[in-house]
């Protein structure tokens, strides 16, 4: 296989493109022009390379979780550990690339979108380390939710920018990010936190996180001298499993897993899992699978982790899906969190709810694989700002 | 030669009184498909020369907070494409005005692009303009609606570099949709000098007509840009109209007055 996507236009497939509307169109193709320029030039790359290494801190380790592989008694599992970045997640390896690119296109603004925090925080952490201006659109209920990255944001100098349209939730930050930068397009750059909207932006951010499946791959050649059986990831926008699977994407004994939220159960139709249970359409700047009724109305997702409540997905998986390249599950709020615990309790380590939904993927399927074969899992961030929702979903009240 | 469209006819007639369009906007199914219809009639009585019909969508990311809030009340009233089809099946038994279906392009996407454009034909639906759904994604519904002799109409914006408006401009149909400043509907001030250079500029380079809209709320604003624009498009100032009478008795009357204030003011420019 010699995969070669996207196209010059941005199209996976039947996938990705560019709908938006007139205004901003000359700015997508300015912004393909300077990364396709960037992207040929060496000293960008070096310039990424050394925020990634001395200010992100990478490479960030691959660990192998002993006890989890002993308690599920299967597969061996390493754990690809995004949550030692600075900040706490794999989002700042995508917001160090676009903020390095919106300077060298000598812009002064960025703007971003939020659901979880961990982008916007990603976001404002290196508009201070440019002195760039900053503002985050987030959704009122986000607010809610993630009380304590809207804090870390304003103490990083971004002014966060409440959302209440629509659902008051990511899909709407983002569309209230997209009026704002049509308004403002001259000078502010919008740094996109998955690897969703218009081309060229799943193109530069599956590019960016890349670097989360390079690291695994050799890290994983060193300790067991071979590829991965499974990379398993869990599914927002999907820009931690492109980073993870795009390296591994000719390695075609590698199974490729997506984890999407099933929240209340994908039966219940409250949940977030648009490739398992939604189908084709354009938002927000490309055809993807979403969540949608029969007249093209986009519906509410809902997950417990709000880095995973969007109701679409990144073209490009939409494409790897079809092709059946990648493999989508989902796994419910219920599932996710006892994962959670189980990680929590037998590695020490805490991870976002987010990523729990991949650990808990993982906890089904390592039983079924003998002790011969490697799940690679992506461990995207950690769950210091999760511990509100799962002291509540304990009935435990935190002051 | 084939015939005149609906489209072209009116511009042509405009043409020859030397008056600008009015072209107003409004949301259809805002405050219901019911009222809608009401309200169409009573746009053409007071002086509208061509309608564009909202169809609704969840998540109208180049629209202002009026356009949004009315987007969401008609979906709160059940409004879906079908029944803006259907209301523009009712509406064309009475009258011959062009309407023109304005919106995003998932709807459509979801409905069908063939069985939509059929019909949208079947109801007498003149032109179509899908906000975003820019001339290089559009290939799989252009030549269906080019077949049918619906146009589709393509937005320029302040934005937009002059060789790509020369190259867009070049096969525009029905007529070109300049959009008055870099912002979403409803947005701040226009300027109307900025306008007339950009609409000054791009008239040499088409055979449609210009019609310019975002931001167009007064009728001093209609005036201004009518002097040199071939048409203007007035939304949310319409639409706030609707939104504050609602079902209301004196609904009809306010919107009658609006309209026919602001086709008054682009008659006079004439005389
Ligand atoms: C830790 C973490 N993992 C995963 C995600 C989901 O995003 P994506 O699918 O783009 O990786 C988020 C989003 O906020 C996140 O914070």
């Amino acid at each position: 296989m010699n995969y070669q996507y996207p196209d010059e236009r941005g199209h996976f497939g039947q996938y990705g493109g560019r709908y938006v509307a007139e205004t901003l169109m000359p700015a997508l193709l300015e912004l393909e022009q300077a990364y396709a320029e960037a992207r040929q030039d060496p000293e960008f790359q070096r310039e990424i390379d050394y925020y990634l290494k001395h200010y992100v801190g990478r490479p960030s380790p691959l660990y192998f979780a002993e006890r989890l592989t002993n308690e599920l008694g299967g597969a061996k599992i390493y754990l690809k550990r995004e949550d030692l970045n600075h900040t706490g997640a794999h989002k700042v390896n995508n917001t160090v690339g676009q903020i390095l690119l919106a300077r060298r296109m000598g812009k002064k603004k960025v703007i971003a979108e939020t659901g979880a925090g961990q982008h916007g925080v990603a976001t404002a952490t290196v508009a201070a380390l440019f002195g760039m201006e900053c503002e985050v659109f987030m959704g009122k209920e986000d607010i809610r939710r993630q009380s304590l990255n809207v804090y870390r944001m304003k103490l990083l100098g971004a002014k966060v920018i409440e959302v209440t349209s629509g659902t008051a939730t990511l899909k709407d930050a983002m569309n209230d990010a997209l009026r704002h930068w049509v308004t403002h397009v001259r000078d502010t750059f919008y740094v996109i936190g998955t690897v969703a909207g218009p081309h060229p932006y799943p193109l530069l951010v599956r590019d960016f996180q890349s670097v989360i499946g390079i690291e695994a791959k050799q890290q994983l050649q060193e300790a067991e001298g071979c590829l991965p059986d499974v990379a398993v990831a869990c599914i927002g926008g999907g820009s931690n499993a492109m980073g993870l699977f795009y390296p591994f994407i000719d390695d075609l004994s590698v199974q490729l897993l997506g984890v999407e939220a099933a929240g209340f159960g994908v039966a219940t139709g409250k949940h977030a899992a648009s490739i398992s249970a939604g189908s084709p359409g354009v938002l927000h700047g490309n055809k993807t699978y979403l969540l949608q009724d029969d007249d093209g109305q986009i519906q509410h997702a809902h997950s417990i982790s709000a880095g995973l409540d969007y109701p679409g997905v990144g073209p490009e998986h939409a494409h790897l899906n079809d092709i059946e390249r990648a493999q989508y599950v989902s796994v419910t709020d219920d599932e996710a969190l006892h994962a959670f615990h189980q990680l929590t309790r037998l590695e020490g380590i805490i991870p976002a709810l987010e990523s729990a939904h991949a650990i808990a993927q993982v906890i089904k399927l390592a039983p079924t694989l003998g002790a011969d074969k490697i799940i690679l899992v992506n461990l995207s961030g950690r769950g210091d700002k999760d511990i509100h929702t799962v002291a509540e979903s304990s009935g435990v009240e935190l002051l | 030669m084939a015939t005149m469209s609906r489209i072209e006819a009116t511009f042509a007639a405009l043409r020859q009184r030397q008056e600008t369009a009015l072209i107003p906007f409004i949301t259809a199914g805002d405050p219901d498909l019911k009222v809608a219809a009401e309200i169409i009639l009573t746009l053409v009585d007071a002086g509208a020369d061509l309608i564009e019909l909202g169809v609704p969508f969840s998540d109208p990311m180049a629209d202002g907070p009026t356009i949004q809030a009315s987007s969401e009340r008609a979906l709160a009233a059940g409004t879906t494409l079908s029944g803006v089809l259907q209301l523009v099946a009712e509406v064309r038994k009475k009258t011959a005005v062009p309407l023109i279906l304005m919106g995003y392009y998932n709807p459509v996407f979801c409905y069908g692009v063939e069985r939509f454009v059929r019909d949208a034909v079947a109801a007498g639906v003149d032109g179509l303009l899908l906000v975003d759904l820019p001339p290089e994604e559009a290939a799989e519904i252009s030549p269906l609606l080019h077949e049918s002799g619906v146009a589709l109409i393509t937005l320029l914006a302040p934005t937009t570099p002059r060789e790509r408006m020369q190259r867009l401009a070049a096969v525009a149909e029905g007529y070109l949709y300049y959009v008055s400043m870099t912002g979403v509907t409803g947005g701040q001030k226009i300027s109307p000098e900025d306008i007339r250079l950009a609409v000054d500029d791009l008239k040499g380079m088409t055979n449609v007509p210009v019609g310019v809209g975002f931001g167009i709320t007064t009728v001093a604003d209609a005036c201004a840009v009518g002097t040199f624009a071939d048409g203007v498009v007035v939304g949310s100032a319409l639409v706030k109209i609707i939104e504050k009478y609602g079902k209301s008795e004196e609904l009809l009357p306010e919107v009658a007055k609006f309209v026919a204030e602001l086709k008054g003011g682009l008659t006079a420019l004439t005389s």
